[in-house]
């Protein structure tokens, strides 16, 4: 039921999320945000059942943090990306399995490239340059299949996303009226409005 | 026979000594100095940092360290007793963001800490700990110390390690209520001077602001280690 995208632009990742959090038939709320900060540069979007995904997100929040207080080198977006993919696959063969999808959209530094990582509860992980979870992602998919490029720019990729979320609010029988954009560049993670 | 007394941690001496605790707080006096000033609206740690050797990777060997993103500590005595510290204070920062969704107090890390060094049944961290910064949203800036015994107290000022009296003493004579950012940085590295003899680059100094950590650099040091050093005694 749920919505994640994300795009990679030219220097920077542009991700969106729906902002409902809905429980059985009834929507409680509509401006619920389904991302943490896993540090400065990395950001994870997540989506599942309701109490596993917040769970699954702070724990692998708290575990980003630690190895960089740990460290005194944060992990890069391939590394947290391990990590999480890694987590969910220790989960699914576990009594209890999480079933959480996230995105993870993050900018390394010290390569100077932006990431982004698709990851499902099956422990699937793909990096790919657009990539959406949900329902949505059958009309997202193919629509940026046609209109995205490496050298994607911010405006364009903002037209993109719009694009993309007016495409879902148009086809798709749920009714998801809210959007949280946030963008991940060098200078770190921000809300973007449209 | 006093001598049968010093084996175990559980066994008070007849006269209500636990010889273990003390001989890991003459660990701690064997360590090297470190001093805590708290400023006005900034907390201020100094650290005498052995001489590297030649070969060695000086970025490898940290006296001051960060337990989270708002606290820094310091510590004399084992350095190996202090790396096993830290690791779980850090864990506990993370673990009680993770629960309340708040940072750590400073009190509470520290409480924290000096809960792990007082648990029985093995032998007494060999460390003293300063733990400095600043409560989530407050601007009160903290001084902590903690020692092998499992006490913690708040301080001013206050230095613990190699030659910790002559510093204190130092700091209690020159400390003024309110100081500022660079009053303090320079009444922390003036109270390391008293015992440190080789000057800035056997200096660490961190510095915590309400919003901010900030190692300075081994240039800033010696910039205010020069004037200091060349005045008469």
């Amino acid at each position: 039921m749920e919505f994640l995208i994300g795009i990679i632009g030219k220097d920077f990742v542009l991700v969106a999320a729906d902002t409902t959090a809905v429980i059985s038939i009834n929507i409680f709320k509509v401006d619920e945000d389904k991302s943490r900060d896993l540090n400065k540069h990395i950001i994870m979007l997540y989506s599942g059942e309701p109490g596993d995904a917040v769970n699954f997100a702070e724990y692998i929040q708290r575990n980003v943090r630690f190895y960089g207080i740990k460290n005194g080198i944060e992990l890069n977006p391939k590394a947290a990306a391990t990590f999480t993919r890694r987590e969910l696959a220790q989960s699914l063969r576990s009594r209890k399995p999480y079933s959480v999808n996230v995105l993870i959209a993050g900018y390394d530094i010290t390569k100077t490239t932006p990431h982004l990582y698709w990851i499902d509860y099956l422990g699937t992980s793909v990096e790919a340059p657009y990539v959406a979870h949900g329902y949505g992602a059958y009309y997202t998919t193919s629509f940026l299949d046609k209109h995205h490029h490496p050298d994607l720019t911010f405006e364009e990729a903002k037209i993109l996303i719009k694009k993309c979320i007016d495409e879902i609010k148009h086809r798709l029988i749920l009714n998801l009226p809210e959007f949280k954009i946030k963008v991940v560049d060098k200078d770190g993670i921000r809300e973007v409005v449209i | 026979m006093e001598g049968s007394y010093d084996r175990a941690l559980t066994v008070f001496s007849p006269d209500g000594h636990l010889f273990q605790v003390e001989y890991a707080l003459e660990a701690v006096r064997k360590g090297t100095c470190a001093v805590g000033v708290r400023g006005e609206d900034c907390v201020v740690l100094g650290v005498e940092k052995k001489t590297v050797l030649k070969l060695q990777d000086p970025r490898t060997i940290r006296k001051i360290v960060m337990l989270d993103d708002h606290v820094c500590m310091a510590f004399a005595g084992l350095s190996a007793d202090a790396r096993v510290l830290v690791n779980k204070a850090r864990v506990e920062c993370q673990s009680h963001r993770l629960t309340v969704e708040d940072p750590v107090t400073i009190e509470y890390i520290t409480h924290y800490i000096a809960t792990i060094q007082q648990s029985g049944g093995v032998r007494p961290f060999g460390i003293s700990t300063l733990i400095i910064g600043f409560d989530p949203n407050d601007k009160i800036p903290r001084l902590y110390q903690t020692d092998p015994s499992g006490i913690y107290s708040a301080w001013k000022a206050n230095s613990i390690g190699r030659s910790s009296k002559t510093v204190r003493e130092f700091l209690e004579k020159n400390y003024k209520e309110g100081l500022s950012k660079d009053e303090t940085i320079k009444l922390a590295v003036k109270s390391l001077l008293e015992v440190v003899q080789t000057g800035a680059k056997n200096i660490e100094i961190a510095v915590v602001t309400a919003d901010s950590v900030k190692n300075l650099e081994i240039e800033e040091v010696e910039a205010i280690v020069l004037p200091i050093s060349n005045l008469p005694n």
